[in-house]
């Protein structure tokens, strides 16, 4: 079948259209350029009727919101998760990498928590602390400007507290704590473990005419109506079109490779249109890659041609290495302080409103890097499982547990809101080893050669997995709780989550001075070809104890800054 | 007025819709065939989503004995009472004959399980359970209703963790209809103004508000105010 070529040739083709991509997409069209954005999923709005999932109950699923097809449960917005069909990855022996994948306009910032974390000072520099892994070669000093911009466009909520390597910033209030935070904040304290309003973006308070303020539902997962919450359709691509943007959206567009030519420079993009099944050819002068760390990386590797043999941008042969995604590990309990609750409505944002930044020095402890610690609880819309176990928390009072008959009513009322939970997100450190590579064996339902992952964890997450688990217990003991279940030993690794379940996957093209060592320099422009960028976390050098997405917009802005000017310059 | 309407012009005031969107079909031609949802589950579904759900409404799993049989359970588990409704005024059977379906791990544990429950019963009282009295019904159940809690879930014999999941799933199923809920005094679900924990509840449970962790909460009285800020990023307005 012939490949179908496109006869116009766009200023820029972006690759993906969440975070990075949506604020390229914006960036790039407001200063005029034409812009292409290829999705690999469908058109998607959080405002359209047909596909919204906001304030619908449980009993309007058949299923009651059970996750039997959509990983986080059937309300959560995002179209995909850890397995996809028709497009699988595969892992070498022994490792076990879970990749989720939402394919969708707007991708995972659909369904995101929407904790928007700079990183700091410390954070881009981490081998100067400990000695391990590598320093960006660019510091907070140049990525502040954008964070402070970032705030200012799309609104966070949070507050100025002065910490040394968690910034100030431009936030709107925070909401006030819920009853099972405020049991948090005494337990925490307790502990030594200081605590803070958290830093979400949910607008809780006007930032312009074009979006809604938050009502409270606590549903940001399920993507908001309103506009209320950051999701990259709503705050960055729609708004870019309704300002005049040329900006056409190509939904359901699977790209395969970059096309190069002789000079080894980037024509554009070819990708496979999901619904004739055909692939397409599409011009572009410059292509930004957002298609998130891992695709992005299969895409340069993919991208083979005489000039550049061993993917685009991999003369290094360190595309898909060094990927690394945080440590993660939970804790549940039990706080009889907070039985027989009288109900209000509590749901709040979707997500905390207070939380603990990492709070250590690590000179004093046996692993490196820290972790910042999110915490649930409270008096949620019933789902699927609701009601499971009613009153397994009985032998907590040396009561029977079991039973049938009316008296289930009384346990299920009697200890609603009673348990809360501890989830620690952590820095590791990126090892070159942990890497994405293309599996030569097989393809995906579009012909497209697909990844094979290989991940292990090293003894430093795994110790402050250990020390957040610790950490965990004492603080729900300090809360008058009992930790629910056992706590997971060295043999279970202290219940360390496997890489890609907290998704903060980053590192796979990464950012450096030399060309030899890294995918891309401090402008995520490729070091082999100057008209392809990455925008996505694929460059981050190391991750931090913050989630990625803050960072990948404010670096994704500078880039498109970047580009307009290199632009203008002639440069590219 | 529809809700969704009003809640769109008392909290924005005009949202961006109709956007032009251009290249390639950018939305599916046809809506995604929301004939097959019934209005029941009228929810954000990609077509292959709709039509998974379509086909799971199509097949049927449990027999009409089986079916019976859950019904009695769902009715002892959780009975109706003079003021409250009960599982089987909300339709728990017919969930469960979905869920089963949905999840088909649960298949063997069930079937199993009902097929140990008649054959408990006609060797115990010489009938199937749903033939029994009241009486020997639970003092049927009362064999398998009380877990040993220690030992783990999975080493415990199967019609112990058959009541455990059928109790569950009744549960489940009465806590997430419009009744359970009702019942449950779940508030939320509806667009509010969140401003902080109620008096008498943080007296109940005897904490407080640090004064000074609320000065830096959101002043709801100005929500529809626009933020402004100095250079050194304190809010103005």
């Amino acid at each position: 079948m012939q490949i179908i070529e496109e006869s116009k040739t766009y200023d820029v083709i972006i690759v993906g259209s969440g975070a990075g991509g949506g604020m390229a997409t914006k960036i790039l069209s407001e200063a005029g350029l034409k812009v292409a954005v290829v999705e690999a999923g469908p058109f998607f709005d959080p405002a359209d009727p047909e596909q919204m999932t906001q304030l619908k109950w449980p009993y309007e699923s058949p299923r009651r919101g059970a996750s039997t097809i959509r990983p986080f449960g059937d309300f959560d917005t995002a179209y995909g998760g850890w397995e996809i069909e028709g497009e699988p990855y595969t892992n070498t022996d022994n490792t076990d990498f879970k990749w989720f994948r939402s394919r969708m306009l707007g991708g995972r910032t659909n369904h995101w928590g929407r904790i928007s974390l700079r990183f700091g000072p410390k954070d881009f520099k981490r081998k100067n602390y400990d000695g391990l892994g590598d320093n960006w070669p660019i510091g907070y000093e140049d990525v502040k400007p954008y964070y402070d911009k970032v705030d200012k466009l799309i609104g966070v909520f949070g507050t100025n507290e002065g910490l040394p390597n968690d910034p100030d910033g431009f936030f709107l209030p925070p909401p006030k704590p819920r009853l099972h935070e405020l049991f948090y904040i005494k337990g925490a304290r307790k502990s030594n473990v200081p605590v803070y309003p958290s830093r979400m973006s949910m607008l809780t308070k006007k930032i312009n005419d074009e979006r809604g303020v938050c009502f409270y539902c606590g549903q940001c997962s399920r993507a908001c109506q309103v506009y209320a919450d950051f999701s990259s359709g709503s705050c960055l691509i729609f708004p870019a079109q309704k300002n005049g943007g040329q900006v056409d959206l190509f939904v359901n567009c699977m790209v395969r490779e970059v096309t190069t030519n002789e000079e080894g420079e980037a024509t554009g993009v070819s990708y496979i249109n999901k619904e004739d099944r055909r692939e397409y050819k599409l011009k572009g002068k410059i292509v930004v890659l957002a298609a998130s760390a891992c695709s992005s990386a299969r895409i340069l590797l993919n991208s083979k041609s005489k000039q550049h043999p061993n993917g685009l941008g991999n003369s290094s042969d360190i595309v898909g290495k060094y990927l690394h995604d945080s440590t993660g590990s939970n804790l549940m309990g039990f706080v009889p302080e907070l039985m027989n609750r009288k109900t209000y409505n509590e749901d709040g944002v979707g997500g905390m409103h207070v939380y603990s930044p990492w709070w250590l020095e690590n000179e004093k402890l046996d692993f490196p890097r820290g972790y910042h610690i999110e915490m649930w609880g409270g008096l949620g819309m019933p789902s699927y499982g609701f009601g499971f176990n009613p009153n397994d928390l009985n032998k907590y009072f040396g009561l029977k547990v079991g039973g049938y008959g009316n008296d289930l009513r009384k346990d299920v009322k009697k200890y609603y809101g009673s348990v809360i939970g501890m989830a620690g997100r952590g820095e590791s450190v990126a090892q070159k080893e942990n890497s994405c590579e293309l599996d030569p064996t097989k393809v995906d339902e579009f012909g497209i050669p697909i990844l094979k992952f290989n991940y292990q964890w090293t003894d430093h997450e795994i110790k402050q997995v250990k020390h957040m688990q610790d950490t965990f217990e004492e603080i729900i003991h300090n809360m008058g709780g009992h930790v629910i279940g056992e706590k997971a030993g060295k043999e279970q690794n202290y219940g360390i989550l496997a890489p890609g379940e907290i998704i903060h996957e980053v590192g796979t093209t990464r950012m450096g001075d030399d060309k030899k060592t890294s995918v891309v320099n401090s402008h995520q422009q490729l070091h082999d070809a100057k008209n392809v960028f990455v925008v996505d976390a694929g460059p981050f050098v190391s991750q931090a104890d913050k989630n990625p997405t803050w960072t990948i917009l404010a670096l994704s802005w500078r880039t498109s800054d970047y580009i307009v000017e290199q632009l203008k310059q002639q440069n590219i | 007025m529809d809700r969704r309407k009003s809640l769109k012009s008392i909290l924005l005031g005009g949202v961006a819709s109709g956007l032009a969107v251009h290249g390639c079909n950018p939305k599916p031609e046809s809506a995604p065939e929301e004939s097959v949802l019934t209005p029941k589950y009228n929810y954000g579904r990609t077509p292959k989503e709709a039509e998974l759900i379509a086909e799971l409404l199509e097949e049927t799993f449990f027999n009409a004995h089986e079916m019976e049989t859950i019904a009695v359970l769902c009715g002892l588990i959780l009975p109706s009472t003079e003021e409250l409704k009960g599982a089987l005024d909300v339709q728990v059977p017919e969930f469960i004959e979905f869920m089963v379906k949905d999840i088909p791990e649960y298949q063997p544990t069930l079937r199993g399980g009902l097929m140990w429950l008649d054959h408990k019963s006609n060797s115990d009282f010489n009938n199937q359970f749903i033939s029994l009295t009241g009486e020997q019904q639970k003092q049927l159940l009362d064999t398998i209703a009380y877990p040993n809690m220690d030992m783990p879930e999975i080493e415990r014999p199967l019609e112990i963790q058959f009541f455990s999941l059928m109790r569950n799933l009744t549960l489940t199923g009465y806590y997430t209809s419009k009744e359970g809920i009702e019942e449950l005094g779940y508030k939320g679900n509806s667009p509010n103004v969140w401003d902080g924990v109620p008096q008498d509840v943080l007296e109940q449970h005897g904490v407080s508000y640090d004064e000074e962790w609320l000065a830096k909460c959101v002043d709801q009285s100005k929500r529809a105010v626009k933020a402004e800020w100095d250079d050194a990023g304190n809010l103005l307005t």
